[in-house]
């Protein structure tokens, strides 16, 4: 077991060396970089203006040397300039010009723990990605609080008896959610329920039942402070109705299989009844498969947080992903991809150590 | 309940018809079946595949799916209709009253439970005993079933245990309640002989112990007469004979029964002399079957439109005999004492020089210890260990051991499919063991060939079965157009007596029996010399499997082939061998000439292995040695002998040579070679095990 986790977590480096390295490729091109200097410095620059303001700030060096400062292996760059007043002013990755001589740091890299500073946001990116990564943590703990069970619930309700009426209604049910994308159902919800004008919002006023202009809000910016069921429930829902659907059809084949198993029918003739047939003995057994796919789902769900976070205006980490690749915030973008990149292995690992948890025949004897 | 003072039968099965309804179609599955099962008695319900026993069974457990359903007749359970019964009655009675053994013990038991808690859940569902009481039953019915150290077992998962285990598990299971009625569906199939009959022998012994009835459903009649006071022959969904065993097996009143007692290899049928009689023709499907008789078809007294007349042919008493019944129309007219016709003797093809040479052959395999998280330590698996002997042109040579003996992986080596780990196979002097087959040359690749144990996975189920043979034949180069191959083709389809138009059907449309001949046909496309043979004809019926074995026998005379059979079934190895090698983890035990591995002396080993085969002939007589324990695993063998684990002549070595020291191998009579450390003084003085009682 040890030495699986320990090759899985090489494994995860490489992955996301690599994978900040492409970032970085992307991030870097010349039309990028010239884009960078006009939004930050001005944006009627001449082209020897462009390139002084990057080689001022260490970008027209080769790019696996920007790479490795980046990583905190190579020196970070210096930059001595003669300013007006004829003194020599030295700036570099590590330091600000004001820093004395003496504190100033040779390396500035991820390995010192220096993520660098965000130009979008001109703030510190670790702090930046903390913040927001929690305002997910809590919209995506939320989600499998709400998607999880229910998924699992419709599943096997609909896989315990296969071909029933019940087992076709879910079904279809199941369908119809995951063909929903979060941009078409997001907005639905909106329009029915966090609508003055329109919707049930309006009738429920009238009637009084709720004192409030709609039932729910259509924005989820006070969400990340103050989180309630009314501003924070149809983003929770949008996201978890996309995934339900796939887990619980998951679910539903993988109940259905262990139904037709010849231990179940071991169960029934020995007497067991139904009820119990499903909870003792084909829960776990069904439950197997699908804790993979949950798992899998995961990093999935985060293609959903872009799209949810933007549409409900929820200050989380897909909206800051929109912002920084909008600005071409290149160190911002590699701390997010280097994010991303642990969360699914992470999530890979666990639905491993799952799995080995709920199937003994994996188990070590 | 107070089912303690009822004395009547406690199953009485009358006229049941049970059909399955599909989209298309009733597909009646059984007709017109009648059965009684008397307190303590034990009915044998015997046929081949697909002709309703399983479904007489589920009918019994009142579970036959949304299919199926029963369509007409009564299931009494003491005096009850369980047809009449609600869910919650038939609960009741399902695991208390009646319960039931599998084929498959892994399948049914449940995979991620715990088989304390499986085995508990009987008492505590029925008799509500509370958990430490349920628990104590459990500890008592595991050491009932002899398993060793049951506490252990009781907190380990299924798939801890091995095959024989998970059986004793299931049967446990089944003894939670102590049923009145005991259906054992198949239940050593799976199993390899020596631990069914130790298996059957607890059956048998619990059996009486708790006075079960028993419904003992097998195809295996050698099993039945072993177990059963009753049998009940079925063929096509109807019982076609029903009585005492010993009115059954030698009087019989059934042109089936007759015809199945011909088609299996009892002691004394000899492949040249007294070759075994296939039963014509095919198994008929659920949806075609004849009208009038089913087996009308299909039998030697067949009268045309008395037999095939459309009136339903019910069952009739025969005269003498206990509660002896027959569905023939002719019973009475069939002069049953007539001997067999003798069909043709057939010459014995002489044996020629040496062909294939063994020596000293190794094959080890490094497994991992812990396949999923990797690293760990390597064992090593010794699969082959010194294998030694010679083959000879047209001999069969046999070669029989249980599960995880070495057998298929020698085959393995032979084929090129893995290399040696040291030691030489010679095939016409030439060395082979190191020649993967990617690297063999066309002529090795076609002189070796296969023909294997599972018909139904082996061709390719997309292509035509005139393509596949041409395919092989492109392979081994033979012919130089696709017209010459074609015919070639044909001729092979011939050879093993398959209609020509089969050459365009696909592999779904044959039975297994006519799918089997295509991978022969396929193994001979090259003109095989040499034919490994793995468990050729296990996988098909007993009607089916003469007609294959006696196929494979012809091919050899008529081509000279080595043939090297591997079995676990002994009475088919008697039958067709000339030689006989016994394996035992991977060490050959005994070898020599069929009569002199089938008669004593012998090695400890065949003569338990010859002891645990059922035979169904009456008038044998048995020396009765059951094993105790499993195969110890190839990856930590036993110091010394390796068979000392479960050896019951241990005691009579003197010095315990056998814990210590590797038995050398020992030339007992002209070619007959054993591995064992025992006296001749001992091996002289020993029993035929099997001996044919005196009319």
């Amino acid at each position: 077991m040890g030495t699986f986790i320990i090759r899985r977590l090489g494994q995860m480096l490489l992955t996301a060396l690599c994978l900040t390295f492409i970032v970085f490729f992307m991030t870097n091109l010349t039309p990028n970089l010239e884009k960078l200097a006009k939004t930050q410095g001005n944006f009627r620059m001449s082209d020897e203006a462009v390139n002084s303001w990057l080689s001022d700030r260490g970008y027209l060096a080769p790019l696996p040397y920007k790479f490795g400062q980046w990583v905190g292996v190579v020196p970070g760059w210096t930059n001595e300039k003669t300013d007006n007043d004829g003194q020599t002013v030295v700036t570099g990755r590590c330091f600000l010009a004001a820093t004395p001589v003496e504190d100033r740091a040779r390396f500035c890299g991820v390995l010192q723990g220096f993520w660098g500073y965000s130009s979008v946001f001109k703030t510190d990116v670790d702090a930046l990605v903390a913040k927001r990564l929690s305002a997910t943590g809590k919209l995506m703990g939320f989600v499998l609080l709400l998607m999880v069970p229910m998924a699992l619930i419709v599943g096997i309700l609909a896989g315990m008896r296969e071909g029933s009426n019940l087992d076709r209604t879910l079904s279809t049910f199941s369908i119809a959610s995951t063909a929903t994308p979060e941009y078409v159902s997001g907005v639905i919800f909106i329009a029915l329920l966090a609508s003055s004008k329109f919707g049930i919002s309006p009738i429920l006023a009238d009637w009084g039942w709720i004192d409030t202009k709609t039932l729910f809000l259509g924005s989820a910016k006070k969400a990340v402070e103050d989180a309630t069921f009314r501003n924070f429930f149809l983003p929770v829902l949008t996201i978890s109705l996309y995934g339900m659907g796939y887990i619980a059809r998951m679910t539903r084949a993988s109940m259905a299989e262990v139904m037709t198993a010849q231990y179940i029918r071991t169960a029934r003739l020995k007497g067991v009844n139904f009820r119990n047939v499903v909870m003792k003995h084909a829960l776990r057994n069904a439950l197997i498969a699908p804790f993979t796919v949950i798992m899998l789902q995961v990093p999935w769900l985060l293609n959903g947080v872009v799209i949810v976070e933007y549409l409900f205006a929820y200050d989380g980490f897909g909206r800051l992903l929109v912002e920084a690749a909008r600005g071409n915030d290149i160190e911002l973008l590699m701390a997010i991809s280097v994010v991303s990149v642990i969360l699914v292995l992470l999530t890979q690992l666990i639905s491993d150590i799952g799995y080995v948890f709920l199937n003994p025949r994996i188990r070590i004897s | 309940m107070t089912t303690q003072d009822y004395d009547g039968p406690i199953l009485e099965i009358e006229n049941l018809s049970i059909s399955f309804f599909t989209r298309l179609r009733e597909i009646p599955a059984v007709m017109d079946f009648s059965v009684t099962v008397q307190p303590g008695e034990a009915v044998g319900l015997v046929g081949e595949s697909g002709c309703g026993k399983s479904t007489v069974a589920l009918g019994v457990m009142q579970d036959l799916g949304k299919n199926g359903s029963v369509v007409g007749g009564t299931i009494k359970f003491k005096g009850q209709d369980l047809g009449q019964m609600t869910m919650k009655e038939l609960r009741n009675i399902r695991g208390c009253e009646i319960a039931m053994i599998y084929q498959e013990p892994m399948a049914s038991l449940n995979p991620a439970m715990r088989i304390g808690k499986q085995l508990m859940e009987v008492p505590m569902i029925h008799q509500d005993t509370s958990e430490t009481d349920a628990h104590k039953r459990a500890l008592q019915v595991v050491t009932d079933v002899k398993l060793p150290d049951p506490e252990r077992i009781l907190n380990s998962f299924p798939h801890q245990l091995s095959g024989g285990q998970q059986q004793r598990i299931v049967i446990a299971m089944a003894l939670m309640s102590e049923p009145s009625l005991l259906i054992l569906d198949e239940p050593t199939t799976a199993l390899d002989v020596t631990v069914e009959a130790a298996v059957v022998e607890l059956v048998k012994d619990l059996g009486k112990k708790y006075g079960t009835s028993m419904l003992f459903i097998s195809h295996n009649l050698g099993l039945v007469l072993e177990t059963c006071d009753r049998i009940c022959v079925m063929y096509s969904g109807e019982a076609v004979e029903t009585g005492r065993i010993e009115d059954v097996f030698d009087k019989m009143q059934h042109p089936y029964t007759q015809a199945l007692f011909r088609s299996i290899p009892l002691p004394g049928a000899d492949k040249n002399s007294r070759p075994l009689v296939a039963i014509p023709g095919n198994f008929p499907l659920p949806h075609e079957r004849p009208k009038g008789c089913n087996f009308g078809p299909r039998c030697d007294y067949f009268e045309e439109s008395r037999c095939n007349s459309s009136k339903a042919i019910p069952m009739s008493h025969v005269e003498h005999g206990d509660r002896h019944e027959s569905r023939c129309l002719k019973f009475a007219e069939i002069d049953w004492d007539a001997p067999l016709i003798a069909a043709e003797k057939k010459e014995k093809g002489a044996i020629g020089e040496v062909v294939l040479k063994i020596d000293n052959l190794k094959k080890h395999y490094e497994v991992a210890a812990n396949a999923i998280f990797g690293g760990g330590n390597k064992k090593v698996v010794k699969a082959n260990e010194t294998l030694s002997f010679e083959a000879r042109e047209s001999e069969t040579l046999a070669i029989v051991g249980e599960s995880g003996c070495g057998k298929s992986t020698f085959a393995k080596v032979l084929m090129g499919l893995e290399t040696a780990t040291d030691g030489e196979i010679l095939l016409d002097n030439k060395a082979v063991q190191n020649t993967a087959i990617e690297d063999r040359d066309t002529k090795t690749v076609a002189d070796v060939q296969m023909v294997f144990q599972n018909p139904f996975d082996t061709l390719n189920p997309s292509m035509t079965i005139g393509r596949q043979i041409i395919r092989a034949l492109e392979i081994f180069k033979v012919g130089n157009s696709e017209a010459e191959r074609r015919t070639r083709m044909l001729e092979l389809l011939d050879l093993v007596k398959l209609p020509r138009e089969f050459a365009d059907r696909m592999p779904r449309q044959l039975s297994g029996g006519q799918k089997q001949r295509v991978g022969i046909a396929r193994a001979f496309a090259g003109d095989a010399r040499i034919v490994v043979a793995d468990e050729p004809v296990s996988a098909l019926d007993v009607s089916v499997q003469a007609a294959v074995t006696d196929l494979l026998m012809d091919i050899q005379r008529e081509h000279k082939t080595t043939l090297l059979f591997i079995s676990h079934d002994l009475s088919i190895v008697r039958y067709l061998s000339d030689r006989v090698m016994v394996m035992y983890l991977g060490h050959v035990v005994e070898i020599g000439t069929t009569d002199q591995v089938f008669s004593p002396p012998y090695h400890p080993y065949t003569e338990a292995l010859l002891s645990a085969v059922p035979i169904a002939d009456t008038s044998v007589i048995k020396k009765h040695i059951v094993l105790e324990g499993d195969i110890p695993s190839a990856m930590n063998p036993p110091p010394g002998c390796p068979f000392q684990t479960r050896c019951g002549w241990k005691s009579k070595v003197s010095g315990g040579l056998c814990d210590t020291k590797m038995p050398p191998v020992r030339e007992i009579a002209d070619g007959h070679q054993v591995k064992c450390h025992l006296s001749d003084e001992e091996l002289a003085g020993m029993e035929a095990v099997i001996k044919i009682a005196a009319e």
